[in-house]
């Protein structure tokens, strides 16, 4: 479902991803992995072709360099600091990103319904904690039910319940058969929703982990470097 | 796999380099919200209320002269509304255009936008045209509020209102270009601003005076002096306003006349087209080099 290959991004003379390859299967969930500056967001960018970058990518068959639009069309996403429109009301926020999706006025209803935002919707978007936002964020990024969310540290400035609901939420997303790229400095929030972890370093993949969630279809290049992971099962990629 | 990602009516171009795809109905969407966000914008008001204040201010001030100097009082304000045009619509276009992008990319919000499924052309004209559109809203404010009250008392050239009027939008859309322009290139909103500024104090006060300068010391001639003046907006802009009065041009001189005898008729036409170009360039650069920038 994504596809990354040989992808390199350098800013001048720093190099953020190094020769990047990977493949995601439709339904899984991915989490990546590593220190800050490993080149984690760097790739959810240039996968949303925010950024330009040697290599391929494609998702669910479509260059995002060349067709970045139609690309996006099949990816839902939730960046780590909310950015909406603050000064719009959040029926606005979910009309507006709605209808640039192609997604109705009854969807929207429905979409801040499950997010349980119906009782905030005629507030600001600036007046929402943290939470709320994240929480409208998700609500937004499963508008017309794309086949791939990516989660750019969804739950880093969220309290200990509102975290929790977000968990939830991603779960959901794997019984609805999404395929989810997931970054998260949190080695239980990894742990408990990750089918394979991608660690990267100073923008290398270092290490691709199974969790042991599902069975392994395919042996996988394993490089044991995060003592803190200590993944269920490690298996070589020849 | 391959998925259907284009919606019905839906026309999409693909090539090597950025994506070039356009849909109304998103840019439609875009447009809206601009437009929306600028009438919110507290900056928009406090222009679109001084610039509509000052008009009706000097219309009122006519008004009050026009027993003394009858349809000079016209003319006067008329003349008064070009200066205030020439001071105010540089500086709200080009700072509201290089504020507007800049900002939003450093609080995050573009980047939001750009992930969701649009494209960076989209995206770009829809802001152009939700702005240009508030602008012409607020410069049709100015220019109605004053022609109400000169009307009052029977005054008034509504043919010379409307040339103002469109002349003015038009310098107000080729500002926002060019400001939209800047915040591409700027990294950060307060740059932006300062470059924004710069470029209202070269197009209003420097223009003026290099115009002045060139013509002292390089001894130019007078096609040249012309043509200097079409490379500034403003200038463009102050000899159409100041053919409505008087389509000789006497009153900017050799260049004046030299201008209305080569083109005759066809200055006017020269004048909004080159207003025009200095809308297209500007915004057709900005929008390449938009479509083409990290985010």
């Amino acid at each position: 479902m994504i596809s990354l290959s040989h992808v390199t991004k350098r800013f001048g003379r720093f190099v953020a991803l190094n020769d990047v390859s990977l493949e995601v299967e439709r339904g899984e969930i991915i989490a990546l992995w590593g220190p800050n500056g490993a080149g984690k967001s760097t790739l959810v960018r240039c996968l949303l072709g925010l950024l330009p970058f040697q290599g391929s990518a494609h998702i669910g068959g479509i260059d995002v360099a060349r067709r970045g639009k139609a690309a996006r069309r099949l990816v839902g996403y939730v960046p780590q600091e909310p950015a909406l429109f603050d000064d719009l009301r959040v029926d606005e926020a979910g009309l507006f990103f709605g209808r640039l999706r192609g997604a109705g006025r009854e969807e929207v209803r429905r979409m801040l319904d499950e997010v349980q935002l119906m009782p905030h919707a005629k507030k600001r978007v600036r007046e929402l904690s943290g939470g709320l936002k994240q929480r409208l964020c998700l609500g937004l990024a499963r508008l017309t039910d794309p086949p791939v969310i990516l989660l750019d540290e969804p739950t880093a400035s969220l309290d200990a319940a509102t975290r929790a609901d977000v968990l939830a939420d991603v779960e959901h997303l794997r019984e609805r058969g999404k395929t989810v790229l997931l970054i998260s400095h949190r080695p239980e929030e990894v742990r408990q929703l990750a089918d394979r972890i991608v660690t990267l370093e100073a923008g290398k993949v270092v290490e691709i982990e199974r969790t042991g969630r599902h069975a392994p279809e395919r042996p996988l290049l394993h490089v044991v470097r995060d003592s803190q992971l200590e993944p269920r099962s490690r298996e070589v990629r020849p | 796999m391959t998925q259907k990602a284009a919606l019905p009516g839906e026309v999409e171009v693909s090539a090597h380099g950025p994506e070039r795809s356009f849909a109304l109905r998103t840019i439609w969407t875009l447009l809206q919200r601009e437009l929306r966000d600028s009438l919110r914008n507290k900056w928009f008001l406090l222009y679109t209320l001084s610039f509509a204040g000052l008009a009706l201010a000097l219309a009122y001030l006519s008004n009050i002269g026009t027993g003394l100097a009858g349809m000079a009082g016209f003319g006067k304000t008329a003349a008064s509304l070009v200066n205030l045009t020439l001071l105010v619509v540089p500086l709200m276009a080009l700072t509201m255009g290089a504020v507007s992008l800049s900002s939003e990319r450093e609080r995050g919000m573009l980047a939001y936008l750009l992930a969701q499924p649009v494209s960076r052309y989209e995206v770009y004209f829809a802001k152009f045209l939700g702005q240009g559109l508030a602008f012409s809203g607020a410069i049709a404010l100015g220019f109605g509020l004053s022609a109400a009250a000169l009307a009052q008392h029977g005054l008034g050239d509504s043919a010379l209102f409307l040339r103002l009027a469109g002349l003015s939008v038009l310098l107000a859309l080729s500002l926002l270009a060019i400001g939209m322009s800047i915040a591409v290139f700027a990294r950060r909103s307060a740059s932006a601003m300062g470059m924004a500024v710069f470029a209202w104090l070269a197009v209003t006060l420097l223009g003026d005076l290099g115009l002045l300068g060139a013509t002292t010391f390089l001894d130019l001639e007078v096609k040249d002096m012309l043509t200097l003046s079409l490379l500034n907006p403003t200038q463009v802009f102050k000899l159409g306003a100041i053919q409505g009065f008087d389509a000789t041009l006497d009153l900017l001189g050799p260049a004046g006349l030299y201008a209305v005898r080569t083109f005759g008729d066809r200055l006017a036409w020269l004048l909004g087209g080159a207003l025009v170009a200095w809308t297209l360039i500007p915004l057709l650069i900005g929008a390449f080099f938009f479509a083409r920038r990290p985010l």
